[in-house]
Formats: structure tokens, sequence, C-alpha cells
């Protein structure tokens, strides 16, 4: 099933971001501030954090371990939602800061960034760290920050969307405001 | 800004942005009304008199920002965040101690701020029944109400117009109480499980009929339609749910002023039975009086009781408006029942947060023995894929097989039980525990009669009977052992027209007090079984009047 920008922007709406008109449209100036290696000074750890555009990459990279094999268009999908959750908001950095810690935990175990994983070492990657078995906590262990920040920000974007509801058997799910006439309908 | 974790808290104690946030928190010179609490009963109070006189509304909890509505929407679909956290509920501001037979979870049953717990509220609106107001003569529980239902009925009339409620009109409930006019809107249409259970109920002799929702059916008042976002309860972004925010703003447009984090703590008397002040904390630590020709606490049902207790003095020992000795006493709530399963078909949950059909035929065989109660027909049954999907730990194809197995089969019926009034279940005043200004928390003794518990178990009956005749696997009942409380704060100071038996006259008056009203469920005698905010519209808009003609007269 193909996710299309429509979907991304139902669930940029639905988690309130403001992304939805210039969806797929990059920012001027996004990746500017970026060095040669996409990433920006962190300032206070000495550690580097990654610009739009790496956070970008590795985010649709997850997306193709935590999302279902039956959709296509995650690329764009990833791209359009983030397009109004990297807006400069605590939430947005919160993203930033967990992609960080998973980048610097792919180079160290896998010599790698993210993005160049195959789809079964990113699995190993996001278990590796406990993410899987984590509740996601956004003050939490690295665990439980990758698990808020990076898969469940994922998961909600897909299943608060019509796609990813339809892929469940619900084409307006919670989040979506997808009209108050569905729940009247009969199965199709 | 997007994000669950860029909304401001709102809590007192939270830090950021409650000190310093530039806004004016003084007393208004020359107020003719001041009206302690920002919820339903206080906005409607406050826009109802704002026309005519200087009023002010003082409020312990934040004004919240309406563009963080989908952030808080977010923390309501997390796991991460628990129900208080989506409107900052909790923390020192909102400590209270449980000490009944029943722990009663307060900060999930209400909403500081502006705009009160209409913010989280489901929005159903239902009038009470004619024998609801004479409990104690027609069921032999209970006292009567001094008011009869003919007294409220242009009320609630005239509180389903400023609401907005959605409803059928009594044309398809003969179990409603009287009207003559139609609901302001159309029904919201029956869901396609509903039209499961109505051929079900048809089979047992059961009627199923619309329900009245605070929901705008189609554009209303200059709010948008539902749009089906699906999680009206805690919290709607699309402002199709009625929520006090609305009453509030129209109050300021008339010139109301209206003060957050305005924590009041006492109410300051004179020697001839007046209040003359109340006292509130800003978050600058400074500490006010705001003084009014007349007063209307509508604080709800646990800090309204509280407020009179927290003013006791030397006249007044055993607090303000005392007298009877009943503040804070009759707490009672409405009893949740339930039961639902699962269908071998679809049955379309979860894509809207409300219920569009609902069975009130029970309703008027109470007696007493058997407590009043009304059956309700879910439309959010089972889980919400996407809630089921941030907790678990799969992802990718076994997490998708894992939601298509677990939604799309569920249904459910729910209701509510009226508990009747025991001065033991009651709000009062901790010994040794007090709150961010130094004020004793309220100290919560629930407890629930026998009628009550055995009424829940006859509703279980008819509910599994139902699931039963619809093909259902019956995997869950909410029985008198289950059984919670409905988030309905009702009886703490109650209407009476006697001195010694009541604490609110039949104008909602405070018996010990000339220029004292409470508007709050907490006035209610004995509660019903019907969800309570239409009756505390009703009965605001009325006490409305009576501040008017009142200040018109002196």
């Amino acid at each position: 099933m193909e996710l299309t920008r429509r979907d991304a922007a139902a669930a940029l709406a639905a988690v309130g971001a403001t992304g939805g008109v210039a969806l797929g449209v990059r920012r001027a100036g996004d990746g500017s501030a970026s060095g040669a290696d996409g990433a920006v000074g962190d300032g206070e750890s000495g550690e580097e954090l990654p610009d739009d555009g790496a956070v970008r990459e590795a985010m649709a990279a997850i997306a193709t371990t935590v999302y279902p094999e039956a959709v296509s268009g995650v690329d764009a999908f990833v791209d359009g939602f983030l397009d109004g959750r990297l807006d400069g908001s605590a939430h947005g950095e919160g993203i930033r800061a967990a992609v960080a810690e998973l980048e610097s935990t792919a180079r160290s175990w896998y010599d790698a960034p993210v993005a160049e994983l195959s789809v079964a070492d990113r699995d190993e990657l996001l278990r590796g760290l406990g993410a899987d078995t984590a509740e996601e906590n956004p003050h939490g262990t690295t665990a439980e920050r990758v698990r808020y920040y990076v898969v469940n920000e994922l998961l909600l974007a897909l299943y608060a969307s019509p796609t990813g509801g339809e892929l469940v058997g619900i084409e307006n799910p919670q989040g979506y405001a997808g009209g108050a006439e569905s729940y009247a309908r009969g199965p199709p | 800004m997007s994000g669950a974790e860029s909304v401001g808290d709102g809590r007192s104690d939270a830090g950021g942005g409650s000190r310093g946030d530039g806004v004016d928190r003084t007393p208004v010179p020359d107020a003719d009304v001041c009206v302690v609490g920002a919820g339903p009963a206080g906005a409607l109070v406050a826009d109802r008199l704002a026309g005519e006189h200087e009023v002010v509304v003082l409020d312990a909890g934040p004004r919240f920002d309406p563009d963080e509505r989908l952030a808080r929407q977010e923390r309501a679909i997390r796991p991460f965040y628990d129900r208080p956290d989506v409107w900052g509920v909790g923390g020192d501001r909102d400590a209270h101690e449980n000490a009944g037979e029943r722990a009663y979870p307060l900060n999930h049953a209400r909403v500081k701020g502006v705009g009160g717990s209409t913010l989280h509220w489901q929005g159903m609106v239902m009038r009470l029944h004619e024998d609801d107001f004479n409990s104690g003569t027609v069921r032999g529980v209970g006292p009567d109400w001094p008011i009869d239902y003919d007294d409220l009925r242009p009320y609630y009339a005239e509180a389903e117009r400023e609401l907005g409620v959605a409803g059928g009109s009594g044309v398809d409930n003969p179990y409603a109480p009287p009207r003559e006019e139609p609901h302001p809107m159309s029904a919201f249409e029956p869901s396609y499980s509903d039209s499961l259970f109505a051929e079900a109920c048809e089979s047992l002799g059961i009627d199923i009929h619309s329900v009245p929702n605070a929901r705008n059916s189609e554009p209303y008042d200059g709010r948008s339609p539902c749009v089906g976002y699906g999680t009206c309860q805690p919290v709607c972004p699309s402002g199709a749910k009625y929520d006090a925010t609305v009453h509030v703003e129209r109050a300021e447009e008339q010139g109301a002023t209206v003060i957050d984090r305005a924590n009041v703590g006492t109410l300051e008397h004179d020697d001839e039975d007046r209040v003359t002040a109340a006292v509130y904390a800003t978050p600058d630590g400074e500490e006010h009086r705001q003084e009014a020709d007349a007063f209307v606490v509508a604080a709800g049902g646990v800090e309204t009781p509280r407020l009179f207790l927290l003013s006791a003095s030397e006249r007044y020992p055993d607090g303000l408006a005392n007298g009877s000795g009943h503040v804070g006493e009759f707490f009672m709530d409405h009893l949740f029942t339930g039961a639902g399963g699962t269908l071998d078909e679809p049955t379309r949950q979860n894509h809207v947060g409300f219920y569009t059909s609902a069975c009130d035929q029970f309703y008027d065989e109470a007696d007493e023995s058997r407590a009043p109660f009304k059956l309700e027909f879910f439309n959010y049954a089972g889980p919400s894929p996407v809630e089921m999907a941030l907790s678990g730990e799969d992802w990718g194809d076994p997490l998708l097989e894992r939601l298509c197995d677990g939604y799309g089969n569920h249904v459910a019926m729910g209701g509510l039980v009226e508990q009747a009034p025991q001065a033991d279940s009651r709000v009062t005043l901790a010994e040794d525990h007090t709150d961010d200004h130094g004020n004793p928390v309220p100290r919560i003794e629930w407890s629930v009669d026998d009628r009550a518990l055995d009424t829940i178990e006859r509703t279980n009956e008819i509910q599994v009977e139902i699931l039963e005749e619809l093909g259902a696997d019956v995997e869950w009942v909410a029985g008198p052992d289950a059984t919670g409380p409905a988030y309905h704060h009702m009886g703490t100071t109650r209407m009476s027209d006697d001195p010694d038996r009541g604490v609110v006259d039949a104008d909602c008056r405070a018996h010990d007090l000339e220029n004292c009203w409470i508007a709050s469920s907490s006035v209610f005698p004995t509660s019903g079984a019907m969800n309570p905010t239409l009756t505390i519209a009703a009965l605001a808009l009325r006490v409305a009047d009576d501040v008017d003609a009142r200040l018109a007269g002196t």
C-alpha cells in the first residue's frame, strides 16, 4: 500500500505540526549549516548532532525496518512528516538527539551510518539498544528515548495516517481527522 | 511547535512560565460579581452577567493555548503520558488524600484551568428525569430536590442552545423527559455497530435510541462540526465538542476579566453574613483580595466544599456556609457498569470517540431497591490500533499482524448507575497535608451504597443478554467489584429548603450568606444516573438570573 503525501499531511495534522503546506519542499537553507559529514556541532558535549538532512536519512532508514513490508513510498512519507517535526521545538530537538545516539552506536557496532546498514542490521541495532523492550520515555535511558523519538515517532506517524489505518482495517484512525461519517458505514 | 514534549505543563509547580509571565493578575476594582472557577458553571454565569455587571473570574489553573491541542492529543495517544498529563493535572497544586472504602482517582477526574473539566469531558448532555427531582417521595431514597423538573425545564432548553447540543429532540426516545422544542442540532447518525446492537435489542424487546451530544453535528456557533479525531475524551482538537472556553471568551468580549493561576484560598466575610472578598495567590507569590458585591463559587464538587471549609473563621468555626454541617458530605459519583467482547465480524470501532445510541428504557423503574440507570452502546470498544502500535516488542510485519488480530471485532456496552447520598461519603480537609500554597488538601472518603452495587449487577445481566443475543463472545464484565467513578463530582454542598438539611437554598444561594451562590453539581441532593453537565449548566443560568435580580434590587 502506497503512503502518499496525503498520509504525511494527515500524520502531521494529527500531531499538530504545521509542515503540511510545505510538504515535500525542503526549507530554504535546510542543511546549509552542516559540515561535510552532515553534522552540526552540539556545543555542549562536544559531540556532533546530525543536521536535518542526516536526521531525515536515518529516520527514513529506520522506517523501512519498523514499517511493514506492504507499505511503499516510505522515504517521501517520512520526509514529509519530519518537515513538520523538525521545527525547532523541544520535540524536534529530542528526535535529533536520539538519532545522534543511534548513529553513534551504529558507527561503533557496524562502522557505518544507520542509512548504510541492511534492514536486518538496523533491526539488530534497535534490539541491541533495547528499543524493542523499552517503554517510551522522552527523558529516559537511551533505549527509552530511541523508542520515544525514533521507533514510536515513526509508528505514530504511520498508524495515525489513513493508509496506515487501512492496513489494519480502519480508514479513520485515532488522531486523524477523517470526518464524522466513516463510523456509520459498514465494512467495505 | 509540534510534539507532545513541546506542551506547556500548566501546573503552578512546574517551573517555566509560571512566574513573571507578564500577566496582570491584580484584582478588578469595583467588581459587582466575583466567580470562582472558570469551568462550565462559572463561564456560563460570567457570560450571562458580563453585559450588565463588572464580572471577574478567578481560576486556580492556567489558560491553555488552543494551538497546543494537537500536541495534547498526542499525549492522549502516546503511552508515556497518563491521563492527568494531557492537561497538566497533578503535582502539589492538585494534591489530595484518599481515606474511604474506595480510592477516588481525583486527578484523573478533573482539569484545572480556563475551561475546567469540559476540556476533557465526553460531552454527554442528558436532562435529568422528572422523578430524579423527587427521589425521596417517588423512590424512597435521599431527599427531594427543592425544585422540580418544571423549574429547570426552560433553563435546560437554554443550556442546550448555549452548549450546542446535537440530539434526537425526544422523537426517538420515549423515555426522555418532556420538552417542547427540538435540540439545536440534529442527532449524530447511529454507528455501524449501533445497527448491530439495534437488531439484537429488537429481538429482546429492548429500545435503542439516539443520545444528546454537546458536539457539533453541523457548524454551530462559529465552531466546526466534528471531524473525527477520535480522542474526544480527553481532548477535542477541532473545537466541535463544547468546552467552557466558549463562554469564557464570550464573557471576556463583554468586558469580564478572567484571571488564571489565581488560587483562591479563602473567602472573607463581614459581620452581616456577607462575603467581602476572595483571597487569592498568584504565581509571583503575591496574595490579592478580590472584592465584589456578589460571589459565585463554581469550583466543582471537590474544590467547592474545600474552599468553604478553608474559609472557617471565628464567626464560622466549622467553615463558611456550613451552619448545617453538611459542607463536604454526601459526595457522590455515577458508577460505571459495562460489558464487552468480540464478534466474528467487523464492528468498525474507534473511528470516533463518542457514542451515538443508548437505552433509557429501565431508568424510571427505579425504587428503593433499584437505582436509576442508563445503558450506552459504545463506538470505541476494544483497542485503538495506533495506541496498540506504540506498546509492544514488535515492529514491521509482526506488529501489523498483531494489530490486525487485535482490532476490528470488538463490541462493548457501558452504563451509569446512581449512587445514593450518604453523609459518610465525603470531602474534608486533610490534617497534615498541604498544597503548594500551604492550604490543607482535600481528603476524600468515597463509599458506595448496596442499592447501587445491586443495580450494577442488574445492568450487567441486561448487557450480557444483549451481547449474547448479538452473538458476542463476552470477554469482560465491569460489575460491582470492578466498577469505578464516571468523574462526576456531586452532592457536597447540597440544595435544600431547610437550612439544617442543606448548604444552599432552592436558588443555590448559601443559606448562611447573603451574597454567595454555588453553581456546581455539588448542589445536587441526589444524582440520578444522567451525566450532570447539562443540569450544571441549567442551574448556572438560573443562578445568574438570581444574582442579577438581587443585584438589581440592592
